[in-house]
């Protein structure tokens, strides 16, 4: 027998021993607790950047931002974190209004214009994304495009246009839409897109569709098309994006805010992060690393190349807080089928 | 029997319990009505066709391919057919969350049900393979020289003769991989296909209803229960057994002839695209370092040999756990056979048709609610491995325990050895390999564990899967490439030390 038998019976002595002998691991210092709905490549990023400069180390719980919210709010007072940094806007309205979240220091959002913060003081704007139409060129001319988001709910578009309604994106867009026409409207749209869209289930599903020409376009934020085309090489990237009409709902910015937990019992050391994240240092890290394709909202702080420039986009016109908190947007979703 | 024993025993068994009863009371608690509106909506029809359409042709693609395996390695003269006997069986090493990977970032025709399909069939034909080549080698030729004697053709001696006997191992294989099928997450999220647990984990995303997560749970989970009871049914019912004294002879292999290189690709092309196609896509990724597909942060040896090891530690204590649980379960089946015993097996096996995806809800959500101390902890986790890989510990643990003669243990005993001695000094070293084999096979499962441990990860975790999976799902597939090299090291190396050991015991 190859394997003795004594080998044999010590591997299975310490397989069962392990419990018992297993270290905790070790923490030194002060640590933060961060719940991220963001991307953990960009996470990453900042944490390191700023354990380096501060010291202070950081620990992450990552997960969807709608889910993480939840888990916030179900946490209430008990909850072990200190910061929430998120993808999407809605979710930290949504945490405000349950009273779990501290004020900003003054002097971190006074860094960033205040239209992309909370008019509470209670979160703060970090990066922007915009929303788009991508679309395959092999599979739809550019001129035959909607003006309109409205327009894809049509029954033109039956089985042309990729979805996907469970993307934590996708919630604002459908806060901005009941919020720009009407609670009616946003459900007829939904209804619509439920029998026109092949669906899927994250933005980055919808990209790659739309890139193969599963679908001949499909709603996306343009971060997803960025992360497809530098992986790819833009030279050899078939898909294009499209914008609508100036105002559009479709065009609308999805902010990506911080917050610091009221709960928190490391506030100082919270609200360092938060400055942190908006510091011209970090921001302009951000803008020029290849894994964030977002907009930085420090004003002077450069985008990344791949994005349009900031200064071309014509979003609609709505708060960051017009948009509401998800549940408007979950319910929604629920009642037309999508869910 | 020993009381005590007995609730030791029945402790496993009962933690499985747990998370289906409670998914089941959070889809049925808030009353027919609400149940009614959750379940009766298109998207739950949707999804029944998208899972149950897989489901049928990966069964199918799976039944035929197992079957022409089996029977080319065992009952013609393959060249080659011993190596091809033990590679047939690796495909099971490959995570099958791995192989999608693999296959989405080769081309995007896959995603979808395509690739779901490919990834299915091509990991799970060996559960197919394997008990149909077991099958074939128990049948004595004779009934098929008589058969052939009385005037039938090969070909019908094959449908009516080899096939009815090898359908409880056929249908048996078949409906594991339709129950693997309806519990894979991870594959189908990468490639895209809309299936039960896919949407699960979308109604946990957009986080605002539970029920209608667990009512989805509950879906799922009486579809997988009813894979399991068929299962059973199917094996337990069908035996045929041969009457009759004497050796029987080795069976004719079939000369192939002209059909030889047809023959070598039935082997040859699944295996390649099953085996060779995602390790060689590992690879490829490993090399390219297209700047925007490996994080800056991703760089580094640090954060890979992290994530190495708390994949190995999760594993050792999970296995630990898993065995300690599974050890008097396993002993009071083997040595206490009884209607508790069964029933207590039974109940464990259960945990075949859980799914990691509602294992892991349902143990959150119970952890939030009324045990904060057990939330986002290592425990935590722990448990949802146990649960989920109990019924592999149990088998092993009773196979092991079975191959100790009980008189040794008798003998021990009239010796006035008992209780906690005989256990340690006759029992344990006696069972020991087969022990340490039943760890190492959990210790693989967990390592390669994807759902339960994104869901429940402590703060501050990460493993290999879950490493694979943030980069996956944001298409950065260079960057996932180290993560996903050193699972499927560790995964086939763990897989080739079991199957050494298992080919020297059959020689022996």
């Amino acid at each position: 027998m190859p394997l003795s038998r004594r080998a044999a019976l010590a591997g299975g002595c310490a397989a069962l021993a392990a419990p018992f002998v297993a270290a905790a691991p070790a923490r030194a210092g002060v640590s933060l607790v961060l719940y991220a709905a963001q991307h953990q490549q960009v996470v990453d990023l900042v944490n390191q950047a700023f354990t380096t400069a501060s010291g202070i180390g950081v620990r992450v719980h990552l997960g969807e931002a709608p889910a993480i919210a939840n888990q916030l709010a179900t946490e209430g007072a008990h909850s072990p974190a200190d910061i929430y940094f998120t993808e999407n806007s809605p979710e930290l309205t949504l945490l405000d209004e349950r009273g779990l979240l501290a004020p900003v220091a003054p002097s971190t959002l006074a860094q960033v214009p205040a239209r992309w913060s909370a008019s509470s003081g209670h979160w703060l704007g970090v990066l922007a994304r915009d929303s788009v139409l991508a679309y395959n060129p092999r599979r739809i001319a550019p001129a035959a495009l909607p003006a309109s988001l409205l327009d894809l709910a049509r029954p033109a578009w039956r089985g042309r246009v990729a979805f996907a309604p469970t993307d934590a994106d996708t919630l604002p867009l459908i806060g901005a839409l009941a919020a720009l026409h009407g609670t009616a409207a946003g459900l007829a749209w939904l209804k619509g897109m439920r029998d026109n869209a092949r669906l899927y289930d994250d933005d980055e599903g919808v990209m790659a569709a739309v890139e193969r020409g599963a679908a001949a376009c499909g709603l996306a934020n343009a971060y997803y098309w960025c992360r497809l085309a530098s992986g790819k090489g833009e030279a050899r990237t078939v898909s294009r994006l499209h914008r609508f009409a100036p105002g559009d709902v479709g065009n609308l910015i999805n902010v990506s805010g911080a917050a610091v937990l009221r709960s928190s019992r490391l506030q100082p050391a919270a609200q360092r992060y938060l400055a942190f994240l908006v510091s011209a240092r970090m921001q302009a890290a951000l803008a020029a690393s290849r894994v964030d394709f977002e907009y930085p909202l420090r004003p002077g702080v450069a985008a990344n190349r791949m994005l349009a420039p900031w200064d071309s986009l014509r979003p609609p016109a709505l708060t960051v807080g017009a948009i509401g908190d998800d549940r408007l947007a979950a319910r929604l979703l629920r009642q037309a089928g999508l869910v | 029997m020993p009381p005590a024993l007995a609730v030791a025993a029945a402790i496993g068994p009962l933690l499985v319990l747990l998370p289906i009863l409670a998914t089941l009371a959070d889809a049925l608690g808030a009353g027919w009505s609400s149940v009614r509106a959750l379940l009766f909506r298109s998207l739950v029809g949707e999804l029944l066709v998208h899972t149950l359409l897989l489901m049928a042709a990966c069964m199918l693609a799976a039944g035929v391919l197992g079957l022409a395996w089996g029977w080319l390695v065992e009952r013609t003269e393959l060249p080659g057919r011993r190596l091809w006997a033990v590679l047939a069986a690796a495909p099971l090493a490959i995570p099958p969350f791995v192989a999608g990977y693999a296959w989405v970032s080769v081309a995007s025709v896959f995603e979808g049900f395509l690739g779901a399909w490919l990834v299915v069939t091509l990991t799970y034909t060996p559960l197919v393979y394997l008990p149909v080549a077991a099958a074939l080698r128990g049948l004595d030729p004779a009934l098929e020289e008589t058969a052939m004697a009385l005037g039938l053709g090969r070909w019908r001696v094959f449908l009516r003769v080899v096939l009815p006997q090898l359908r409880p191992a056929l249908l048996g294989g078949m409906l594991l991989v339709a129950l693997d099928t309806l519990v894979e997450f991870g594959a189908f999220a990468l490639l895209r296909y809309r299936t039960f647990t896919t949407t699960i984990y979308a109604e946990y995303r957009t986080g605002f209803n539970g029920q209608a997560a667990s009512v989805l749970a509950f879906v799922l989970l009486l579809l997988c229960l009813g894979c399991l009871a068929l299962e059973f049914a199917v094996r337990g019912r069908a035996r045929y057994a041969r009457v009759g004294l004497g050796t029987r002879r080795r069976p004719e292999r079939l000369r192939l002839g002209r059909w030889r290189v047809p023959a070598l690709a039935v082997l040859a092309i699944p295996l390649a695209a099953g085996l060779v196609l995602p390790l060689a896509t590992v690879l490829y990724w490993t090399t390219q370092h297209a700047a925007a597909a490996v994080s800056p942060a991703a760089v580094g040896w640090g954060r890979l040999l992290a994530a190495t090891w708390s994949s190995l530690s999760l594993a050792c204590l999970g296995s630990g756990l898993t065995v300690l649980l599974a050890l008097p379960l396993g002993y009071l089946a083997a040595r206490r056979p009884g209607r508790l015993a069964t029933l207590l097996e039974r109940a464990a096996f259960l945990a075949m048709g859980a799914p990691g995806i509602v294992v892991a809800l349902a143990l959150g959500g119970l952890a939030v609610r009324h045990a904060r101390v057990f939330y986002q902890s290592t425990e935590l986790l722990l448990a949802a491995y146990a649960i989920l890989f109990l019924p592999l510990a149990v088998v092993a643990v009773r196979a092991a325990l079975e191959q100790v003669q009980r008189a040794l243990e008798d003998v021990a005993r009239s010796l006035g050895q008992g209780g906690w001695a005989l256990a340690w000094r006759v029992v344990l070293p006696l069972a020991g390999p087969g022990l340490g084999a039943a760890a190492a096979l959990v210790f693989v499962s967990v390592s390669t564990e994807l759902t339960a441990t994104l869901l429940l990860a402590p703060i501050g975790t990460r493993t290999l899967a879950t490493e694979i999976w943030a980069d996956t799902a944001t298409l950065a597939f260079a960057a996932a490439a180290p993560y996903a090299a050193v699972m499927t090291m560790l995964s086939l190396f763990s897989t080739w030390l079991l199957a050494r050991r298992l080919l020297a015991a059959g020689a022996a």
